[in-house]
C-alpha cells in the first residue's frame, strides 16, 4: 500500500516541466542591474511591475486602508473576526464595480454572483471541482498557460484535451479545431464538461474576436457544456481591437435569462491588471446560482485575507484612482510592448500581432535548426544559458508549431529591457544570418502590417482574413528534457 | 449527464448539519446588548475575542508592519510581487519559533518543514489529498469539530470512520476504541490511512494526556500508518495539565529518525490563539520531505497574502510582545471559562472538566426528556428558540451519547455571558428538576472535584485515572 497519495508522489503538478525549470536556472543567477549585470534576465515571468509606482502614492493617501481603520477609528477586531466565506461586502462591489469598468461598463456584474478566492489559481481549479468529476474533460484551445496543467487536473482528477490553433491563422480558434477536439476526447472515453479560454489569450497577448466568441456560444450551446472564460488579462488591453468580454456577447445576442446564460462562468485576479500576485485575489462570476453557492463553501480552502480584502475596497472605491490608473497602465504597457516589438525586429524577430497581456508570442522558426521539437528546446537552452535570457518554450505550453516562445515584457525596466534585446541581437547576429532570409523577413513584415491594417478594417464584420505564412508540420508531442540532460547537450555543443 | 459535478449536488459540504443551522438561527436574530437585548447569543462560534486590545496596541506601536514598510523604508513593491509558495521566510521562522514557545520550548520546529496554507481548513484538506486518496479512511475520535466532515471528505473523497470515546473515562481515546474503529473500516472495505486527532480537543476543551497521546503512536507504528495532530489549541491552555504536544511525545521516547516520525504531521493556525480567524493563516508541519514538498505546491490552491504574512512576522518576532501576549490570553481564557463552569452549576449544569479550548462540552444529559438523540435536538430547539442562546448539539460533533452540548464562552463579553446564564438558569427552573436530581448532581460533582484533586497529584507518573465521570 503506497504511504502516501498518488497525488504527492506523480508529477501532474507539472513542475517539471521547462517553464518552471527556466524559473530555477534564473533563481540561480538572478540578473540584478549593480550586483549581477551577467545575470540571467527574467522575461519568463508574466508580471506587471509597470504600475506599482502608481499603487504606492495612493497608499500612502489613504493611511486608514492599511491601518485598518474607517474614518480613523480601527476596525481591527472587526476584520480579524471576519472570514464569512460570502466576502467582505464593501470589496465585492467595488470589484464587481472594477471588472464593470474594465469592460467599458458595457456589461454590469452583480456582486452576489461574485465568489472571492485566494488568487486565480484556487478559482479555476474551484471551478473545476463544481463543474466536473474524475475522468471528465475540459477542452482549452492551445498554446496555454503551463499552469492549467496542475489547476485545473492534479487533484481535481480532470484531464484536458487541447484545442489546436496554429500561426496559419493568428492561433484563432476555429470550428473544426473545437470539433477534432471534442472527438479525440470521445476517443479516450472522455466526457468533455467544458470548454476553457484565457481571453485576452496567455501566451499569444490577443483579444479573441468577436467570431471566435460566437464560436464558442454555438458550440457550448450545441453541446449543452459549460464555458469558462479566464479574464484574468481583461485590465491589460492596451490597444484595439478594445475587450470584448463573453458577456458582452451573451447579452448582445440577448442570451441573458436563456440555459446557456447559466453555462459561462468567468474568473478573474486582481494579479496582472494591478500587479498585485502576492495578496491572493481571485474570483469567479456565474450566473448558476448552484455554482455560486457550491463555489461559495468551496472557497473555505482559499478565502482572501480580511486585511487584503479591505486594503483593496478601499482602493478599487476610489472611482477616480481607478480610472486613472487603468489609463497609465495601459499607456506604459503600449510603450514597453512597442519596445520589445521594435526591438526584437531589429534582431530579425518578429512576434504575433497582439494588443494585450503582459508577453508577446515570438516567432523564433527561422532560428530553429529543424522544424522540431527537440530543436526549440536547444534554442531555448543556448536563450537561457548562453544569451542569459528566460523565455518560456511554445512547447510548455502545449503549442504544436515549434519555435514559437513566449517572452515577458513588464516585469523589468526600460534599460533592463534595452540589455535584453541586445543581447538577443547579438545571438542572432552570431548564428549569422543569410540575407536571403533578411529579405524573407523584411516582406513577411510588410505583409504582416498590411495584414493588419486589412484586419482592423474588417472587424465590425467580425470578419478576419485568413493570411498564408509558413505551413508547420508536426507529428509528436515534445518530451521535456531533464537538467541533467540540458547540461550534457550544452557540453556537447560547447 | 449531470450538468455540475457530484460534489456540488450532494451534500457532503455538510452544511445541512445542526451546527450550521444554529449559526444561521443566531445571523436572523443576533443578539446586541443595546439594539437587540433579546436576540440569540452565540455561544456556537469558537471565537476568541478576549485579547484584541493587546493585539491594538500592539499595532499603534508598530506601524510600520501595516505600512508595509521595513525600518521606514517602503516595501510594497516586494510584498505586492511576492507569490512564493515556499513562504515569507522571515514569517516562517517567527511562525516556528512561537509554535515553539507554545510548548515551553521542550520541542523545537524547523522552518524547512513548514507549509503555510490559508488557515487550518486548507492545511486538514491539503494533508488529505497528499496522505490519502479517494475511499480511503481516516480514524476521528468522537465527539470532534463537525467542520471535518467538509474539510477531510468532500472534494477529497476520502472517508471519515470514528474511534467512538464515552464519558465513562472522560471522553479519552482507548485501545480497544482504536482497534473497533479500525475493524469498522475494514468491514467497509476501506483502507486506513491514519488517524487525526485534535489536541486540545475540539469540542471537549481538553488536553490529551501522555498515556493517549503513546498509544496513538503505538498504534500508527503498529499499523503502519499516519497521524496527525491537529493542535489549533494549543495556544489557550490556561490550566494544568500542561499542553503536551506529539512531537513531545516522540522527541521523549527518541523515535526521530524512525520510520513514525515521518508519519506525524502537526496542523496549526492563528485563529483561536491570537484569535485572526479573517487573516486566514494556517500551517502544516510535516517530518516527512515529499509531504512538505507536495504539500507546498498544493498551497498554490490556498496561499497567505504577503500582506498578512509581513504584518503577522513583525508581531510574532517581538519575543517579548508574544510572551506577554500568552500569559494573558491563558489567564484571561481561564478566567472567563470559571465564569461559565460556575454559572452553569448555579443553574444545575455540569460540564466535562477543562483545562483549554474557548469552550466547554457540557452535560444536559439530565435535560432531556429520553436518552435519545431525537431529544438532544428537541432540547437544542428550546435552547436555541425559547433560550435564545445557540449552542452546539453533540450529535453534530459525532457525539455516540446524547445530551452533550458545546458552549463557546471566548466570544462574548462577561456581560452578555452572565445574561446567557441567568437564560439558561430560569429555562432550567421552568423544566421542574426534582429534588433526587438536585442530589445526584451535588454527588456527582463532589466525586468531580475528589476526582480532580488525584489526577493532579498523579499527573508527573504519566497517568490518568480511569474513572467514572
Amino acid at each position: 500500500m503506497g504511504l502516501l497519495s498518488r497525488k504527492a508522489t506523480c508529477n501532474t503538478h507539472g513542475q517539471d516541466s521547462s517553464y518552471f525549470l527556466g524559473w530555477q536556472e534564473y533563481e540561480k543567477n538572478p540578473y540584478n542591474e549593480v550586483n549581477n549585470p551577467n545575470g540571467i534576465i527574467q522575461m519568463g515571468l508574466a508580471e506587471n511591475q509597470l504600475c506599482l509606482d502608481l499603487l504606492e502614492p495612493w497608499l500612502m493617501k489613504n493611511p486608514d486602508a492599511l491601518g485598518l481603520k474607517r474614518d480613523g477609528i480601527s476596525i481591527f477586531k472587526e476584520l480579524a473576526l471576519f472570514q464569512d466565506y460570502n466576502g467582505f461586502p464593501a470589496f465585492k462591489r467595488a470589484l464587481a464595480d472594477f471588472m464593470g469598468e474594465i469592460r467599458g461598463n458595457k456589461v454590469s456584474f452583480d456582486p452576489n454572483h461574485v465568489v472571492l478566492t485566494a488568487g486565480a489559481t484556487s478559482a479555476n481549479e474551484t471551478l473545476m471541482f463544481c463543474l466536473a468529476d474524475q475522468g471528465d474533460a475540459f477542452l482549452l484551445p492551445t498554446p496555454y498557460y503551463p499552469g492549467f496543467d496542475r489547476d485545473l487536473r492534479w487533484r481535481t482528477g480532470v484531464e484536458i484535451v487541447p484545442i489546436h490553433c496554429t500561426s496559419s491563422n493568428g492561433f484563432k480558434v476555429t470550428l473544426p479545431a473545437i470539433e477534432q477536439a471534442y472527438r479525440q476526447a470521445q476517443k479516450r472515453k472522455l466526457r468533455v464538461k467544458g470548454v476553457l479560454i484565457t481571453n485576452p489569450s496567455n501566451p499569444l497577448g490577443t483579444t479573441m474576436a468577436r467570431d471566435e466568441l460566437d464560436l464558442l456560444i454555438n458550440f457550448i450551446e450545441d453541446r449543452q457544456i459549460h464555458l469558462i472564460s479566464d479574464e484574468i488579462y481583461s485590465g491589460t488591453v492596451f490597444t484595439s481591437p478594445s475587450f470584448v468580454s463573453v458577456m458582452e456577447v451573451l447579452k448582445d445576442r440577448n442570451l441573458d435569462q436563456t440555459q446557456v446564460w447559466e453555462r459561462v462562468h468567468i474568473v478573474y485576479s486582481l494579479s496582472k491588471d494591478l500587479g498585485l500576485p502576492g495578496f491572493r485575489v481571485g474570483a469567479i462570476y456565474s450566473n448558476d446560482p448552484v455554482v455560486v453557492s457550491a463555489a461559495t463553501k468551496m472557497s473555505s480552502f482559499g478565502l482572501v485575507s480580511s486585511q487584503t480584502q479591505y486594503l483593496l475596497s478601499a482602493m478599487l472605491l476610489d472611482k477616480k484612482f481607478t480610472k486613472e490608473y487603468m489609463s497609465e497602465n495601459h499607456k506604459r504597457l503600449q510603450k514597453q510592448q512597442k519596445d520589445l516589438v521594435s526591438g526584437l525586429e531589429k534582431a530579425g524577430i518578429r512576434c504575433l500581432d497582439s494588443n494585450a497581456g503582459l508577453f508577446c508570442w515570438v516567432d523564433m522558426r527561422h532560428l530553429l535548426k529543424s522544424n522540431t521539437f527537440e530543436a526549440e528546446m536547444e534554442l531555448w537552452q543556448k536563450i537561457v544559458y548562453h544569451v542569459k535570457i528566460n523565455i518560456s518554450p511554445g512547447s510548455s505550453c502545449h503549442c504544436i508549431e515549434p519555435g514559437w516562445f513566449r517572452v515577458c515584457f513588464a516585469n523589468m525596466s526600460e534599460s533592463t529591457l534595452k540589455l535584453a534585446i541586445q543581447r538577443l541581437k547579438s545571438f542572432v547576429s552570431s548564428i549569422g544570418m543569410k540575407s536571403q532570409s533578411h529579405q524573407e523577413l523584411k516582406s513577411l513584415r510588410r505583409k504582416a502590417r498590411n495584414n493588419w491594417v486589412f484586419r482592423l478594417s474588417l472587424q465590425s464584420f467580425y470578419d478576419r482574413e485568413q493570411d498564408t505564412t509558413t505551413k508547420v508540420s508536426f507529428s509528436y508531442r515534445p518530451h521535456f528534457m531533464s537538467l541533467s540532460n540540458i547540461a550534457a547537450t550544452l557540453d556537447a555543443a560547447a | 449527464m449531470g450538468l455540475l459535478s457530484r460534489k456540488v449536488t450532494c451534500n457532503s459540504h455538510g452544511q445541512d448539519s445542526s451546527y450550521f443551522l444554529g449559526w444561521q438561527e443566531y445571523e436572523k436574530n443576533p443578539y446586541d446588548e443595546v439594539k437587540n437585548p433579546k436576540g440569540i447569543i452565540q455561544m456556537g462560534l469558537a471565537e476568541n475575542q478576549l485579547c484584541f486590545d493587546l493585539l491594538e496596541s500592539w499595532l499603534a506601536k508598530n506601524p510600520d508592519a501595516v505600512s508595509f514598510k521595513r525600518e521606514e523604508q517602503s516595501i510594497f513593491k516586494e510584498l505586492a510581487l511576492f507569490q512564493d509558495y515556499h513562504g515569507l521566510p522571515a514569517f516562517k521562522k517567527a511562525l516556528v519559533d512561537f509554535m515553539a514557545e507554545i510548548r515551553g520550548n521542550k520541542v523545537s520546529f524547523d522552518t524547512d518543514h513548514l507549509v503555510l496554507t490559508a488557515g487550518a481548513t486548507s492545511a486538514n484538506e491539503t494533508l488529505m489529498f497528499c496522505l490519502a486518496e479517494k475511499g480511503d479512511a481516516i480514524l476521528l475520535p468522537t465527539p470532534y469539530y463537525p467542520g471535518f466532515d467538509r474539510d477531510l471528505k468532500w472534494r477529497t473523497g476520502v472517508e471519515i470512520v470514528s474511534i467512538q470515546c464515552s464519558r465513562s473515562n472522560g471522553f479519552q481515546i482507548t485501545e480497544s476504541a482504536l482497534e473497533a474503529a479500525y475493524q469498522e473500516a475494514q468491514r467497509k472495505n476501506l483502507r486506513v490511512k491514519g488517524v487525526l486527532v485534535t489536541n486540545p480537543s475540539n469540542p471537549l476543551g481538553t488536553t490529551m494526556s501522555r498515556n493517549e497521546l503513546d498509544l496513538l503512536v503505538n498504534f500508527v507504528t503498529d499499523k503502519e500508518i499516519h497521524l496527525i495532530s491537529d493542535e489549533i489549541y494549543s495556544g489557550t491552555v490556561f490550566s494544568s495539565p500542561a499542553f503536551v504536544s506529539i512531537m513531545e511525545v516522540l522527541k521523549d521516547r527518541k523515535l526521530e529518525n524512525t520510520q513514525v516520525w515521518e508519519r506525524v504531521h502537526v496542523v496549526y493556525s492563528l485563529s483561536k490563539d491570537l484569535g485572526l480567524p479573517g487573516f486566514r493563516v494556517g500551517a502544516i508541519y510535516s517530518n516527512d520531505p515529499i509531504v512538505v514538498a507536495a504539500a507546498t505546491k498544493m498551497s498554490s490552491f490556498g496561499l497567505v497574502s504577503s500582506q498578512t504574512q509581513y504584518l503577522l512576522s513583525a508581531m510574532l518576532s517581538d519575543k517579548k510582545f508574544t510572551k506577554e501576549y500568552i500569559s494573558k490570553n491563558h489567564k484571561r481564557l481561564q478566567k472567563r471559562q470559571n465564569k461559565l463552569v460556575s454559572g452553569l452549576e448555579k443553574a444545575g449544569i455540569s460540564c466535562l472538566e477543562s483545562n483549554a479550548g474557548l469552550f466547554c462540552w457540557v452535560d444536559m444529559r439530565h435535560l432531556l426528556s429520553s436518552n435519545t438523540f431525537e431529544a438532544e435536538m428537541e432540547l437544542w430547539k428550546r435552547i436555541v428558540y425559547d433560550v435564545k442562546l445557540n449552542i452546539s448539539p453533540g450529535s453534530s460533533c459525532h457525539c455516540t451519547e446524547p445530551g452533550w452540548f458545546r458552549v463557546c464562552f471566548a466570544n462574548m463579553s462577561e456581560d452578555t455571558l452572565k445574561l446567557a446564564m441567568q437564560r439558561l438558569k430560569s429555562f432550567v427552573s421552568s423544566i421542574t428538576i426534582d429534588n433526587q436530581t438536585h442530589q445526584d448532581l451535588k454527588n456527582m460533582r463532589k466525586k468531580n472535584r475528589t476526582k480532580w484533586v488525584f489526577r493532579l497529584s498523579f499527573q508527573s507518573f504519566h497517568d490518568r485515572d480511569q474513572g467514572e465521570r
